[in-house]
C-alpha cells in the first residue's frame, strides 16, 4: 500500500526542488505567503502554550511541526468555501481569516471564539473526534444543491480514522458527490497511542479505495505538496467530480494538550531530533537559502509582525468583557422556553442580575 | 475483639487504581480496554502502572473507536471476560450509545438469560475543572432511563473501590460515574485489599432531624458544606449521598424524608430529566402524607454544560443550596 499511495513531495528535506513540473508556479508571492502565515502560526502556537502555563487560558491543543500542513490546505480555499477545523487547526483558521482573538477566547472557555468572522464559514472546532467529518460532507452537498461551486474542507487526525463518524462521512460525501476535501493531518499519535497500534492499515489514503474516491498522501511538512494536492482536489470538487482524501504525513512535536505529559509515552528528544528532517519551516527556509528567496530582512520584519499582532490579540482578549450569567440560557433556542425562562429568572435574581 | 483493619491514605482515582489491580490480580477474564489507558495509564491516571504489571493483553489501548470498542467489549463479555472499558469523558461515550442502548443493557432479556454482559464503563463525569467543552457532561440520567443497565457514582475515595470491584463482580452490565472533580481533591483511609460495596445501597453521611439533602458524585461536597453552614442557624440537615442512581436505595430515601419531612435534592445535571425527578418520584410514593413543605431541586440548568467560562454559573452552588434549604423550611 505503500507503493500505490506515495509520499508526494514537491521539496525535499534539504529544500531542493525535486518535482519539476512545479517549478515555474513556485512564485515569490507564494513563497511569502506560505512562509509568513507559518511563521505567523509558530508564533502563536507557542505563546498560547506560554499563556496556558501563566494561567491566562484553558487547556490548550497545540500543533507545532503541523503548520505546512495547516497553511497549504487552508490558503488553497476560495474564501466562500467551508472549513471544519478539528481543536488542533487553530493554525488553518486563523490562515482562512479566523481573528486571533476569537481563536484565544476560545481557548479561554468563551463561546464568543466560536464565532466566526462575517462572512466567513468556519465551524467551531470538533472536539468529539470526526464529528465534524459529516458536517463537512453535509454542507458540500448544499453547495452542490445551491449551485454553486463552492467546497468544504474537513481537518481530522489519524485517530480519527478509526471512528464511524469518518467513515460513514466519506460514504455519504460519495454517495452524492459532495464537493469536499477530506483532509488528514497524520501526526503519527492519537494522544498517546502510535499510529501501528491505532490500525492494521499501512496508510490513511488507502481508505479512500474503500469508497472508489481518490486518495493521495502528500509529505505535510511539504508546504507546496500541501497546497497543490489540496488546489487540486478542490477543483475536482468545483467541477462536480466529488470527494477527495489526502493524508499529511506530519509530526506534532509537543503534547497532546497542555493537560498531556508526552514524555510519558515516547522519547521527546528522538522528537525533538526529527526537526531536521520534518520542521517545515526549517525546510522552506533552506529552499528559500537555495533559490535566493533568503532575505533576514525580511524574515525578521515577519516575525516582528507576527509577535506583535499576537500581542495586540492577547491584550483584547483579556479586556474583553466578562462573562455574563445570562447567555447561558440565550442561546439554547431561538426564543427561550418556559423551563429555561424559569431558571434563568431564578437564577438572576439570586446573583443580583446579569453582568453589565 | 474485630482485628484492626489495614488502610492507606488514598485520593478516589488512586482508589479506583486500586480496586482495579486487586481485580485484575485475583480474575485472570478480567481486561480493561480504553483510549490511552496503556503505556499513558490514561489521561487520569486511573490505570497507571496497570499495563506494565499485567501485560498488553490485559491493559488493551484500543482504536479512537467508542462505539468499535464498547461493541466489542460486549463481544468479550458475552464469551467470558469481563471488559472494564475506560471512555475518557463521559460526554464522548455518545458514540457507543446505540451499542449500550440496543445490546450491552438487553441482550439478556432477548436470550432469556443465555447471554450476559457482565462488563463495567467507567466514564469520568461533571464540570468545575475548567476543562474544554464537551468534557464536562453529566448525563447519567440518559443511562438510567436505560432498562438493564445499572449506574453508580460514588463521591469518596473508599466508595469508588468497593463499588468499582461490587460493579467488576455484577453479573450485568454497570456503567460507573467517577466525578473528575473529585479525582484529587481529598484524600482518606480506604481499606487494602478487596471488599465491596452492595451496588443499590446509599450512604447517610451526616445524621439530621429538619432537611434531608440527598445528592450524589460531585455535589457531595456542595451538599456537606451548605449542611454545615445551616447548623450556624441551628438548622439540622441529614446528607444522603445515593451512590448508585439505578436503582435507587428507595429505603434509605424514605426512611429520611419521612424523618424530617422537608427534601432537597442536589445533581450536577440538568434538571428536566434528571433523576432527582426519579427521587420526587419515591418521595411521592412512599412519604407524601409525611412531607411539611414541597421537595426542592438544585440543579444544573437545561441549558448545554457552557464552555469553562460561564461553568461556574452553571453548577449547582453552596448558595443555591442554602437558598432551597430555607425555602422547605419556611413553607
Amino acid at each position: 500500500m505503500e507503493k500505490q499511495f506515495p509520499i508526494l513531495q514537491i521539496i525535499d528535506p534539504n529544500g531542493n526542488i525535486i518535482d519539476e513540473n512545479y517549478e515555474n508556479e513556485i512564485t515569490e508571492h507564494l513563497i511569502k505567503t506560505f512562509y509568513s502565515h507559518m511563521v505567523r502560526m509558530r508564533v502563536f502556537d507557542r505563546k498560547a502554550v506560554s499563556l496556558q502555563r501563566q494561567g491566562r487560558i484553558g487547556t490548550y491543543a497545540p500543533f507545532e511541526g503541523q503548520e505546512a500542513a495547516q497553511a497549504g490546505s487552508a490558503l488553497a480555499l476560495n474564501p466562500d468555501d467551508w472549513m471544519f477545523p478539528t481543536y488542533r487547526d487553530h493554525g488553518a483558521a486563523m490562515a482562512f481569516g479566523h481573528s486571533l482573538k476569537s481563536i484565544l477566547l476560545f481557548w479561554n472557555g468563551r463561546n464568543e471564539g466560536c464565532i466566526p468572522p462575517k462572512g466567513k464559514n468556519i465551524f467551531p472546532p470538533g472536539i468529539p473526534i470526526a464529528t465534524q467529518i459529516p458536517h463537512a460532507a453535509g454542507a458540500a452537498f448544499a453547495e452542490k444543491l445551491k449551485g454553486t461551486r463552492n467546497a468544504s474542507i474537513a481537518y481530522f487526525g489519524d485517530g480519527a480514522t478509526s471512528e464511524g463518524d469518518f467513515h460513514e462521512g466519506l460514504n455519504f460525501a460519495s454517495v452524492v458527490k459532495a464537493p469536499v476535501v477530506f483532509f488528514n493531518e497524520n501526526n503519527q499519535y492519537a494522544i498517546s497511542v502510535p499510529f501501528h497500534k491505532q490500525m492494521n492499515s499501512k496508510t490513511i489514503a488507502q481508505k479512500s479505495l474503500a469508497y472508489d474516491i481518490p486518495g493521495v498522501r502528500v509529505d505535510g511538512n511539504d508546504v507546496f505538496a500541501v497546497y497543490f494536492q489540496t488546489m487540486k482536489a478542490l477543483e475536482a470538487a468545483r467541477n462536480g467530480e466529488g470527494p477527495s482524501l489526502i493524508e499529511a504525513v506530519t509530526w506534532r512535536y509537543g503534547a497532546h494538550t497542555t493537560a498531556d505529559d508526552p514524555s510519558k509515552y515516547r522519547d521527546q528528544a528522538k522528537s525533538h531530533q526529527r526537526r531536521e528532517i520534518t520542521d517545515p519551516i526549517i525546510r522552506l527556509e533552506r529552499f528559500m537559502k537555495n533559490y535566493g528567496f533568503f532575505d533576514q530582512v525580511w524574515i525578521d520584519m515577519v516575525q516582528k509582525e507576527a509577535a506583535d499582532e499576537i500581542d495586540q490579540a492577547i491584550k483584547e482578549m483579556e479586556q474583553f468583557p466578562a462573562a455574563k450569567p445570562g447567555d447561558i440560557f440565550d442561546f439554547v433556542f431561538a426564543k427561550l422556553v418556559w423551563p429555561i425562562k424559569q431558571q434563568k429568572e431564578e437564577y438572576l435574581e439570586m446573583i443580583g442580575g446579569d453582568k453589565k | 475483639m474485630r482485628a484492626a483493619i489495614k488502610t492507606q491514605t488514598l485520593t478516589l482515582v488512586q482508589a479506583i487504581n486500586d480496586a482495579l489491580r486487586i481485580m485484575l490480580q485475583e480474575n485472570q477474564n478480567v481486561i480493561l480496554m480504553g483510549e490511552d489507558i496503556g503505556k499513558n495509564g490514561g489521561v487520569f491516571r486511573a490505570t497507571e502502572g496497570l499495563q506494565s504489571e499485567f501485560g498488553e493483553d490485559r491493559v488493551l489501548d484500543t482504536p479512537l473507536s467508542e462505539a468499535g470498542f464498547i461493541g466489542a467489549a460486549i463481544g468479550m463479555a458475552v464469551n467470558g471476560f469481563i471488559p472494564v472499558a475506560e471512555i475518557q469523558f463521559l460526554g464522548f461515550i455518545y458514540p457507543a450509545f446505540e451499542q449500550i442502548m440496543t445490546h450491552a443493557s438487553r441482550l439478556r432479556m432477548r436470550t432469556m438469560g443465555h447471554y450476559t454482559v457482565p462488563m463495567v464503563i467507567r466514564a469520568p463525569y461533571g464540570a468545575g475543572v475548567r476543562a474544554p467543552e464537551i468534557h464536562c457532561d453529566s448525563t447519567e440520567a440518559l443511562f438510567t432511563h436505560m432498562p438493564g443497565i445499572k449506574v453508580v457514582c460514588p463521591s469518596s475515595p473508599a466508595d469508588a473501590k468497593g463499588l468499582l470491584i461490587a460493579a467488576i463482580e455484577d453479573p450485568d452490565p454497570v456503567l460507573f460515574l467517577e466525578p473528575m472533580r473529585c479525582y484529587r481533591s481529598s484524600r482518606e483511609e480506604v481499606p487494602e485489599g478487596k471488599y465491596s460495596i452492595e451496588i443499590g445501597k446509599g450512604k447517610k453521611l451526616v445524621e439530621g432531624t429538619d432537611v434531608t439533602i440527598i445528592s450524589w458524585g460531585a455535589m457531595i461536597p456542595v451538599a456537606l458544606k451548605a449542611a454545615e453552614e445551616m447548623k450556624i442557624q441551628e438548622v439540622s440537615c441529614e446528607v444522603i449521598d445515593l451512590r448508585t442512581l439505578y436503582p435507587l436505595d428507595q429505603d434509605l430515601i424514605s426512611e429520611s424524608v419521612q424523618k424530617t419531612g422537608r427534601t432537597v435534592i442536589v445533581h450536577e445535571a440538568h434538571s428536566t430529566g434528571g433523576v432527582g425527578n426519579d427521587v420526587l418520584a419515591i418521595i411521592n410514593d412512599t412519604s407524601f402524607l409525611y412531607q411539611k413543605a414541597p421537595t426542592e431541586r438544585v440543579t444544573g440548568f437545561d441549558t448545554p454544560v457552557p464552555y469553562f467560562g460561564f461553568e461556574d454559573y452553571y453548577l449547582p452552588t453552596e448558595k443555591r443550596v442554602v437558598k432551597a434549604i430555607e425555602k422547605v423550611l419556611s413553607f
